[in-house]
Order: C-alpha cells, then sequence, then structure tokens
C-alpha cells in the first residue's frame, strides 16, 4: 500500500502539486487522471524518487520514502517498478537484456536463474520469442509489453505505469491495460496507473484519483465517477469523448 | 562568465558523479569492451585514411619548403617524423575523433535524456552517469593512445611512399631522416597527449548530452556544443601540455 500525505511541489514560483493525499491498496489498479499539464506525472515522479517533494510523505507499507536514508532508498527502489510513457527501454540493448538489466542490478539470482525469470516475465507479456530483437525492430505495443516485462521482473511490490496507451490504437490500449491489470492481481502488487485515457479509467480504475490543476479534485471508483456532480471532472470526463462514444456504441 | 562558472561546476560535479563508486563491476565490464569497439575499432577506418594522406603532405610540403643546397634531403624525413610524432597524430586525430566520436556520444546520451532511458536507470538505483559515461571516458582513454601509434606508423608509411614514387626524396635519404635523432620520449609525451584528449573529446560531449532537455533539436544542439566545446579545450590543453613538458 502508498499512503500519499499532504504532497507539495513547486518549480520556482509555480505549485505543481499541492497538498496532495491520497491511499493505494494492494491488489488494486489505482489510476491518477487528469489534464495534461496538471501534475500528475510529476506526482508519479515525486512517488518514485526522480523529484523531491517539498512536504509530505509518501508511505510505502509505513515506510516513509524521503525519511530513509540512501542505502533504504535504494533497497526500496528494489521494489519499484516503473512503465514509462515511451517504454524508456535501453537502445543498445536486446529485448532480453533490457529484461535481464534490473535482475542484474538489483539481486542476486544466479544466472540461470535469471535466465528463468526472463523468460517467464516475456512469456507473461505474450513475447516469448522476441528475446533477441533490438527495441527499434519493436513496434509500440511490443514495447510496452517489453516495458511492463522489465518492470516486473524483479517481482516489484509497486507498479508505475506513465501514460500506457500513449501512442497505441485501441486495441492494443485494451491488451495493455488488461494485461496490467492481470499482474496487479496476480502478483498481488500496489499499481499505479498515470493516465488521461477515460477508457482505462473505466476498464481496469478500480481506484481513481482526478488532479486538477496541481490539486485533488475528486477521488473515488469507476462506478461513481460517471454520477459524479463534480465540474471540472465532468468537464474531463466529457472532453475525453467516452461519454459520446458509449451512447453511440449503445 | 556566471554561465561559464555554473558550467564547469556542474561538469566537475557530474565527473564527480562518473568516478564514484560502482554498484556492480560486472555491469560496466561488458560496456567497457563494447564502447572500446565502438568508439575506437569503429574509427581506425578514418585514423588510417587520414594517417595516410597527412603523411604524404607533410612530406611534400616540407620537400616543397626546403630551397636551400645546404640543408640535406634527409630533413624531409625528420620533419615528417617530428610533426607527425609530435603534433599531428596526437592532436589532429584527437580533433578528427572530437567530431566523429563526441558527436556520437553527446547525441547517444541526449537520446537517452529525452526517451527517458536515464529516468529509467535512476529508477533502479543505478548511477546514470557512471553507468553512461565511465566506460566511454575508460575506453577512449585506453584505446586512444593506440590509435595515435597506429596514425604514426601510417602516417611516416605515407610520406614513405611518396618518397618511392617521386624524386623529390630518394627511400634511403628518408629512411635514414626518420631514425636520425630519435627520442622516446617524444613518443611518451605524444601518447601522454593522447590520454588527455580522449578524456576531452569523451567527457565535454557526454556532459552536454547528459544535460540535455527537450526535443531532438536540443540534443542537436548539445551534440555540436560538445564538438565546439571539446576541439577547443583539445587545442587549449595541448598548448599547457606542450608549454609545460616539450621545452
Amino acid at each position: 500500500m502508498i499512503e500519499v500525505v499532504g504532497l507539495n511541489k513547486s518549480f520556482g514560483d509555480k505549485h505543481v502539486l499541492q497538498n496532495i493525499s491520497a491511499t493505494f491498496e494492494t491488489g488494486k489498479t489505482s489510476l491518477i487522471i487528469g489534464a495534461s499539464g496538471s501534475g500528475k506525472s510529476t506526482l508519479a515522479r515525486c512517488l518514485v524518487g526522480l523529484i523531491t517533494p517539498e512536504s509530505g510523505k509518501l508511505l510505502y507499507d509505513g515506510r516513509d520514502f524521503l525519511e530513509l536514508s540512501h542505502k533504504e532508498k535504494k533497497a526500496l527502489r528494489a521494489e519499484i517498478g516503473f512503465l514509462f510513457q515511451g517504454s524508456a527501454l535501453f537502445d543498445f540493448m536486446t529485448v532480453e537484456e533490457n529484461v535481464r538489466f534490473p535482475l542484474d542490478i538489483l539481486t542476486t539470482l544466479t544466472k540461470k536463474e535469471k535466465q528463468v525469470r526472463v523468460d517467464e516475465v516475456l512469456e507473461r507479456v505474450e513475447l516469448p520469442s522476441a528475446h533477441k530483437l533490438f527495441p527499434s525492430e519493436l513496434s509500440g505495443g511490443m514495447k510496452k509489453r517489453v516495458g511492463i516485462a522489465r518492470a516486473i521482473s524483479p517481482r516489484p511490490k509497486y507498479l508505475f505505469c506513465d501514460e500506457p496507451n500513449s501512442g497505441l490504437d485501441p486495441q492494443t490500449s485494451i491488451v495493455i491495460d488488461n494485461l496490467i491489470h492481470e499482474i496487479t492481481v496476480e502478483y498481488n502488487i500496489t499499481t499505479l496507473v498515470i493516465s488521461h485515457d477515460m477508457n482505462s479509467v473505466m476498464e481496469i480504475g478500480e481506484y481513481i484519483l482526478f488532479i486538477h490543476k496541481g490539486e485533488k479534485w475528486w477521488d473515488g471508483d469507476n462506478d461513481k465517477i460517471l454520477k459524479t456532480e463534480n465540474k471540472e471532472l465532468l468537464s474531463f470526463v466529457n472532453a475525453s469523448g467516452f461519454l459520446s462514444t458509449k451512447k453511440a456504441g449503445s | 562568465m556566471a554561465s561559464f562558472l555554473f558550467h564547469l561546476g556542474q561538469y566537475i560535479l557530474l565527473m564527480w558523479r562518473v568516478f564514484s563508486k560502482p554498484e556492480k563491476i560486472s555491469i560496466y565490464r561488458k560496456r567497457l569492451f563494447d564502447e572500446m569497439v565502438s568508439l575506437g575499432l569503429a574509427s581506425l577506418g578514418i585514423i588510417m585514411v587520414i594517417s595516410l594522406f597527412m603523411g604524404a603532405v607533410i612530406t611534400i610540403q616540407t620537400a616543397a619548403n626546403i630551397d636551400s643546397a645546404f640543408i640535406p634531403t634527409y630533413t624531409i624525413g625528420f620533419t615528417t617524423r617530428q610533426s607527425t610524432i609530435l603534433e599531428f597524430s596526437p592532436t589532429i586525430m584527437a580533433l578528427i575523433l572530437a567530431g566523429k566520436v563526441g558527436s556520437n556520444i553527446a547525441s547517444e546520451i541526449g537520446l537517452m535524456r529525452v526517451t527517458e532511458q536515464i529516468d529509467a536507470l535512476e529508477i533502479m538505483g543505478v548511477n546514470s552517469s557512471a553507468f553512461l559515461i565511465l566506460p566511454k571516458i575508460v575506453a577512449s582513454v585506453i584505446i586512444n593512445p593506440f590509435l595515435v601509434i597506429i596514425s604514426m606508423f601510417v602516417s611516416i608509411g605515407g610520406g614513405y611512399l611518396i618518397a618511392m614514387s617521386t624524386d623529390i626524396v630518394t627511400v634511403a635519404d628518408y629512411v635514414y631522416g626518420i631514425q636520425l635523432d630519435f627520442r622516446p620520449y617524444h613518443v611518451a609525451y605524444s601518447l601522454s597527449k593522447a590520454a588527455v584528449f580522449a578524456f576531452i573529446f569523451t567527457s565535454i560531449p557526454a556532459y552536454q548530452g547528459y544535460f540535455a532537455a527537450g526535443s531532438a533539436l536540443e540534443v542537436g544542439k548539445a551534440s555540436t556544443r560538445g564538438v565546439v566545446q571539446s576541439s577547443i579545450v583539445i587545442l587549449v590543453a595541448n598548448y599547457i601540455i606542450t608549454q609545460l613538458f616539450l621545452i
């Protein structure tokens, strides 16, 4: 479980995050949604330590990330998997090497054990024969899958996915969403997805945090989101075109 | 001036991180050999071609500038050797490599920055600056003196081909000239320069690439800055080293 308590972050005079508090439970897929520039990616970056917030608490199962020593932070990082918007696969490594890399860095597994793990996660993301390919030889959807495989290879307790559907067609987006959700349940991990895709919200969002202008504007589950009277959230949902697509479909 | 000091400070801090204790030596070993191949062996062809023509031209120009009958023709071989060992092979090759290797390093690391690959390393707890830059610097500092040695031989060989194919100097005089008053210290001095220049043409473009931000356009600009700055620093360092160790 990840708890965020009173998180604040500014860049110069601009307050990017203001007093954000939320709880992301284990075994659930939580979504942080909001328009571009609302601060959701900054929140994710604060959570994994890429950006240091000015104040607040980031509790990973009770451990405050901001209070940990360098060594303890490093140990905690071994429990975090991160899927980047553009996948961020290392260009100079093959798929297999990309997936094995966190194991080389973060674990003490033997060579054979690492190979078993690599095969297992590539199988899990349905890329059993992509071992020797380079990222430049992969499609967008395949890159996301490899990104997920790399993120889950060290068996993380916390999985962060930054805009996992960006640049993907609707069908592949659903496949990636479902894959993330299945992995969350299967491995019983805490998953946070940063998104502005309403389809993802309705498909896999068990807890949704809506951020507007750096502030927590609304939170709840996906059943409640369509019944909300929150003006800003309604405007976000309407602007996404999700409701019109739904009406046309029904 | 403030900007210069800011970048100098940032560069020193980056180098401090680059040379800090690595997390796992094993992951650096493979990177080191890969970099030796990509930064060193991949440059061998261009080094040989340039050195061959450089030696040939030095020989012809020296001959063209010796008018006096009191200057023996073996001076052509002697001058070719001295120019090659002291200056052309270490410095000109460093400038060539600053263009070839430097732009490659800045754009590679800059692209990793804008595509979040560096962030991915940081999240895994990897010292990204050391992981990406250290193997490049070490590989270059090790391999560049060897490239310079090859350049020296090929350049002097280029002069030898001129001696064989023209009548501006006899082969015997040329060979006598290149052996005349040979001082091994000059080779050591030259190889030391090569190592220093290698550090410069890898670390400065790496710095530019590492702090590139935004778009592909910014990466391109960082690459250009890396090449220009490393070329200037090579020339300044060349002057300082020459002043300190040759006179």
